[in-house]
This record gives C-alpha cells, sequence and structure tokens, in this order.
C-alpha cells in the first residue's frame, strides 16, 4: 500500500475526519474556555494576549516554566493514578485532599528526625513509606464501613477528608511545631539533603515515580487480572460476588492503594519541593483531578496530558496573576471553564449511550439496593 | 460544672446553633428537592458562595437584608439554569458539572471581591430581630430561639412547606418518580427533563438563600471561600435525611451546635482551638455513621441523564 495510491479512499475520508474531530474535542474546550476567560479579563480591565502571554510563558515557555511544570506533574499524577485505581472499582474515595495533607503533616513532621538519624536513601524511601501508610491508613475507616455495613463511601470519605485536614493543622501547630518560625510550620530539611534533581534543573526524581505509577496503573488495570476483578466489581457488585471475588478484601485493598498513592504524592511534594509544612497548607489539587480523570474516561495514560494542561495552569497562573496584579482566582475560574467545556464538548462525536457509561456506574454505586 | 449549665451559656449555645444551621438548613432543603428528582447536586459549595457574595452585595448597595436574600436567590437561580441546561437538558456528567460549578463560584467570588473592595472587609449592619411577644421572655429560650429575624421563621415555614410538597401535592409525586423510575413518570404523560428542571432551579435558588444568609445574617461579611464546605456538608445531611425535611432541620440544627460550642465556651471563658471546632461537625457525622451504621437510602435514578427513548 503506497502512500500515493490509497487503496481503500472511501475509508481515508472518515478517518481524516475523525482525527480532526478529536482535535476539535480536544483543544476546542480549552480555546472556549480561553476566550471565555479573555472576555472577563477585559471586563476586569487587563490585557488578556499580555496576562496568555505571561500564563504560557512562565508555565511552560520558560525554563523555569517547564521545569516547573513537570515538578508540579509529579504529584498530580500520583493523586490521578490514585483516584483512577478507586474509581475503577466503582470506589468514590473523594476525599484525596484530606489524605494528601494530613501525609504531608506527617512526612514534613517526621522529616527533621529521620533525615538527621539515618542515611539520605533510607531516610527518603522511610519518608515515601510513612507517607503511603499514612494516606492508606485514612481510608481504612471508610473502606471497612463500606465493605462490612455498605456505608456510603462517599460521605466517610468527604468527612474523614475534613477531619484529616483539621488534624493535620492541629499536629503542625501542636507537637511538630518549629521552634525557629514565627508562623506555625514544621521544621524545614535542606532541600539539597532530600530528593535528587536532574542536572542543572529543579525537576526531581519524583517526576519519575509519577511516571511509573502512570505506566504500573495502566499495566494493572488495563492489561491485568487484578483491573479486571476491579472492573467487575465497578460494574456489578452483586455479579462479582457471584464471580467469586473476595469483595470485601477487594474494596479495603483498593482503597489502601488509592490512599497510599495519594499519601505518596504528598511525600513527593514534601520532600521534591518544600522540604517543611505551613499550617493551613492545602493545594486542593483534589478537586480538580477528580474532574478530569472522569475526563480521561478513568485512563491512566489519557489523564497524562489533561494533568500536564493542569499543571501549566497551575504553574503560570500564579506569575501571570501577580503581574497583572489580579488574583490567583482567576486560574480557578479558568480551570472551572475548561472543564465544563471539556464536558460539553464529550457531546461532539460520542454516542449517548457511551455518554451514560459514567453515570450509570456512578449510579449503580451511589444505591445500596444494588450492592452485595 | 455549673458554669455549663449557666443561660449566658446556654443562650450563646442555642442562638449560635441557629446561626450557624440555618445557611445549611436552606442548602440541605435544596439538595434534598434535587437528589429527590435524580440530580446529584455537587455544585452546592458553589451555589452558596455566589449566593453569598450576591447577597452581600444586595444588602450593602441596597439598603435592606432582604434585597441582600433577593440577590442570593436570584444568583442562585442564575447558576442554576446553567446546571440545569448542562445536566438536566444536555445530559452532561452531573459530577464534572458539579466540580465545574464549585470551582467557577470559589474563583469568581473572590476574585470579584478582591477587584472591588481589595483587601477591605465592609461590614454589614445586623438584621433586625423579631421577638415574639410573651415567648421571648421565657428564661434561655426566649433570648435565642425566639428573637430571631423573620427569615428564621421562614426558614422553618419552609421545612414544612418542602414536606407537604413532597408528601402530598402532584409536583412531589412527580419529582419522587423523576428520582426513582422516570421511565413509568414519561410513560404517565410527565416530562421528566421538566420536572427535574424546576428540581434544580428550586435546589440551586435555595442554596443561593442558604449562602445569602451565611453573608448577610450569620456572619455581617463576605470573605472568599466562607463557606468552608458547607456545601459538601449540605449534600451528606440531604443524603442521610433520606428525602425527609424534617431531619434536614435536624441535621442542620445538630451541626450549628457543633460549631456554637466553641463559641460559647469562650462566652463563659473557655478557650478551645479553632481547628478541634471545625472537626467536630464531621466527628459527629463519622461517630453517628459508624455507631448506628445507617444506609443511606438514594433515589433509584440518582445522577443518570434522562433522555427519551433510551435504553
Amino acid at each position: 500500500m503506497s502512500d500515493g495510491a490509497p487503496s481503500r479512499p472511501e475509508s481515508a475520508a472518515p478517518r481524516g475526519g475523525r482525527f480532526w474531530s478529536r482535535m476539535l474535542r480536544a483543544l476546542g474546550p480549552v480555546l472556549a474556555a480561553l476566550a471565555v476567560g479573555a472576555l472577563i479579563l477585559l471586563l476586569l480591565g487587563r490585557d488578556p494576549l499580555v496576562f496568555y502571554g505571561d500564563l504560557f510563558r512562565a508555565g511552560l515557555v520558560s525554563a523555569s516554566g517547564w521545569q516547573g511544570m513537570i515538578t508540579r506533574l509529579a504529584p498530580l499524577l500520583l493523586i490521578g493514578t490514585g483516584f483512577i485505581v478507586a474509581f475503577r472499582a466503582g470506589l468514590w474515595n473523594i476525599g484525596g485532599d484530606g489524605q494528601f495533607v494530613l501525609s504531608a503533616a506527617f512526612v514534613a513532621g517526621l522529616a527533621p528526625a529521620v533525615m538527621s538519624s539515618v542515611s539520605r536513601p533510607t531516610g527518603l524511601v522511610l519518608l515515601a513509606l510513612v507517607g503511603m501508610v499514612v494516606g492508606g491508613g485514612w481510608t481504612l475507616l471508610p473502606a471497612l464501613l463500606k465493605a462490612w455495613y455498605g456505608i456510603n463511601e462517599i460521605i466517610t470519605t468527604l468527612m474523614m477528608s475534613f477531619i484529616g485536614i483539621n488534624l493535620a493543622n492541629l499536629l503542625i501547630k501542636g507537637p511538630w511545631r518549629s521552634a525557629e518560625t514565627t508562623v506555625p510550620q514544621t521544621g524545614a530539611v535542606p532541600l539539597s539533603d532530600l530528593l535528587p534533581r536532574f542536572g542543572g534543573t529543579t525537576i526531581h526524581v519524583g517526576i519519575v515515580v509519577g511516571m511509573l505509577s502512570v505506566l504500573v496503573g495502566w499495566y494493572v488495570l488495563d492489561r491485568h487480572a487484578v483491573g479486571l476483578r476491579l472492573t467487575i466489581l465497578g460494574a456489578n457488585p452483586r455479579a462479582a460476588v457471584h464471580a467469586g471475588l473476595h469483595v470485601k478484601r477487594i474494596i479495603v485493598v483498593t482503597f489502601f492503594v488509592s490512599g497510599a498513592l495519594i499519601g505518596l504524592a504528598a511525600a513527593v511534594e514534601i520532600l521534591g519541593v518544600w522540604g517543611y509544612m505551613r499550617a493551613d497548607w492545602n493545594p486542593g489539587f483534589g478537586l480538580a483531578l477528580f474532574a478530569l480523570v472522569f475526563l480521561a474516561r478513568l485512563s491512566p495514560l489519557a489523564m497524562v496530558p489533561l494533568a500536564a494542561f493542569y499543571a501549566v495552569l497551575e504553574i503560570g497562573g500564579h506569575e501571570a496573576a501577580r503581574r497583572s496584579g489580579l488574583d490567583y482566582d482567576f486560574i480557578l475560574v479558568l480551570i472551572a471553564l475548561v472543564l465544563l467545556f471539556l464536558a460539553v464538548s464529550q457531546l461532539l462525536g460520542s454516542s449517548r449511550d457511551e455518554r451514560r457509561g459514567l453515570a450509570t456506574r456512578l449510579v449503580a454505586r451511589l444505591n445500596p439496593r444494588r450492592q452485595p | 460544672m455549673s458554669e455549663l449549665l449557666s443561660a449566658t451559656f446556654l443562650t450563646a449555645l442555642v442562638s449560635g446553633a441557629i446561626l450557624a444551621g440555618l445557611p445549611l438548613l436552606f442548602a440541605g432543603l435544596g439538595e434534598l428537592v434535587g437528589e429527590q428528582s435524580g440530580i446529584l447536586g455537587i455544585g452546592m459549595e458553589g451555589y452558596m458562595l455566589l449566593g453569598a457574595y450576591a447577597g452581600f452585595n444586595g444588602a450593602l448597595y441596597g439598603g435592606s437584608p432582604w434585597v441582600g436574600m433577593l440577590c442570593g436567590v436570584v444568583a442562585g437561580l442564575a447558576i442554576g439554569s446553567v446546571v440545569m441546561l448542562l445536566s438536566v437538558r444536555l445530559g452532561l456528567d452531573q459530577v464534572v458539572v458539579g466540580i465545574g460549578v464549585i470551582l467557577l463560584g470559589e474563583g469568581l467570588t473572590s476574585l470579584l471581591h478582591a477587584v472591588q473592595f481589595g483587601a477591605s472587609y465592609p461590614r454589614l449592619g445586623e438584621m433586625n430581630d423579631l421577638p415574639i411577644p410573651l415567648l421571648s421572655r421565657i428564661p434561655v429560650l426566649g433570648e435565642s430561639v425566639f428573637s430571631q429575624p423573620l427569615i428564621f421563621w421562614a426558614g422553618i415555614a419552609l421545612v414544612f412547606m418542602v414536606r407537604w410538597m413532597l408528601r402530598s401535592t402532584r409536583w412531589g409525586l412527580d419529582l419522587r418518580a423523576a428520582g426513582e423510575k422516570p421511565r413509568a413518570l414519561d410513560a404517565a404523560g410527565v416530562s421528566v427533563i421538566a420536572v427535574r428542571s424546576w428540581a434544580v432551579l428550586v435546589s440551586g435558588a435555595l442554596g443561593g438563600l442558604g449562602g445569602a444568609y451565611l453573608a448577610v445574617v450569620s456572619a455581617g461579611v463576605f470573605v472568599a471561600y466562607m463557606t468552608n464546605g458547607l456545601g459538601f456538608i449540605a449534600i451528606v445531611v440531604a443524603m442521610l435525611a433520606r428525602g425527609r425535611p424534617g431531619w434536614v432541620l435536624g441535621g442542620s440544627l445538630i451541626f450549628g451546635l457543633c460549631l456554637s460550642v466553641a463559641t460559647a465556651l469562650q462566652v463563659i471563658g473557655v478557650d478551645v482551638p479553632t481547628d478541634i471546632v471545625y472537626m467536630l461537625p464531621f466527628l459527629a457525622v463519622m461517630v453517628a455513621l459508624a455507631a448506628f451504621a445507617r444506609r443511606s437510602y438514594l433515589p433509584a435514578a440518582l445522577g443518570v441523564p434522562y433522555g427519551r427513548g433510551e435504553r
């Protein structure tokens, strides 16, 4: 089949059309969100071109921009994979922010003591484990209540999230408070003693961990029997029981893995970027990522570009907002617009049956009557 | 211990519970109506923030708290109609749309507030209390329950109204059918989309009213992110209420009580860290769930977009 004479021209045209419709579905919502954002900027008396120029320069094009973006991507990929693992099994772990913040507090609070008493590699591994155990452990109560009593995990994970965030603040203002600062925060460990960086850049090895989690997540969920079991549980819990799956054990383990990945994200962020944690620090990655993994249709690989774009907005947005004298909150508006337009774009080129899939799964899980 | 039972403490406790619980009551009732019709209102936090911002501005420039309440309702209706268009009419994913609305509410209100007022926070005057004759002279309850602004009584009346509408009217029957078995409702000749559209609008209006109450009556000031998770608690309260408005009232007041314990303790000179205070309501829900292991019943078709002739 040579390039000049395609043997099946009748199928080439729709394929080309599909390519353009895919591009439109991917880029259209972003452009539409940027356009509406530009209108808001004009109304606020700012020049949209200058703002977007700053945003993409500071978040993508400049050296500090793309490095910052990749650095930020590391925890996002871990959190996203953590969400996807749970959502595949139809388990709604929506307490990601609490698991993240509490793990971060434990890692930052224990870091000074751990790093001064053991060697650097051992200390880093230990702290990563601390993050994973805390994040995973914080999901145990919702998981057990779900597995044994069928209590709606949307409620319990959300409640545990708020409790975790406040508990983290109590710990930082109490036992782990550093005596050296007036603002309540944990003792700082110099970043040079923490996660190694790639030569000459600010990018730390966390991005490798993040990419690994995506690849392992993709392999396990899409290419391995474990993923199939989760999908069966997510699609039809009663069928899962009849298929002989240990549903209770799967629920608890899946929840733990989901929380552990989110805890690992916190460890990576603290050990790679900060070295300490301030009270009331909550980057709130959970909410936007929650929606993004939906739009990626719970595929770890499809999540990567969406998370990367979110990272660009986050990193570039701070700089652009500062330069234009606007609140960073404008970026929240922009992210909200991207989400809404992305949701609308799902209307294009997908059948109505496909669209119903996610919502049907949500309800299957929401409704206790259909549970085992 | 005698201090804990003193009239000052109890008065502060009860009036604080009402002040903190009422925004949740409005939002919870709105969420309940939406959930009964099959629409999961994840975006309640966004409705409340937009209502709080609009309500605050209405009260500030309109000169009356009632203008504020009205503005809150209008803002809630506006965002509610966007959700109606996307989630009900187009059948888009309710979770994604809801999160979009939350982020939009958070971002837009704090952005506008910062542009408008910078770092200054103008305060509103207090809403006039309406002491009930005779009853307001009962020792503790008189000063707390029977000396509330009129809008408090509107909230209580609303509980009974929603209860009556859900149980005893054609409209309520249609609403619950849209949540339980939309196809049957459609077969009976009622438009599921129309019923759900109304429910979402009511949900938005009440959410906006709750936000306006929070900013105008409870706080007297607008602060960015002032709802602080209240919209999520409204979802939980509505889920636990299982379609019964009376339970929303109970849940809201228990929540308000948890928040006002700290303020009331400060009145008699006991200091409690705010982090523990904010934790209390969430702990209360967890303990209640773990102790009673209750199942929260949800409408069968919750979260499923409806389209005629679809399987």
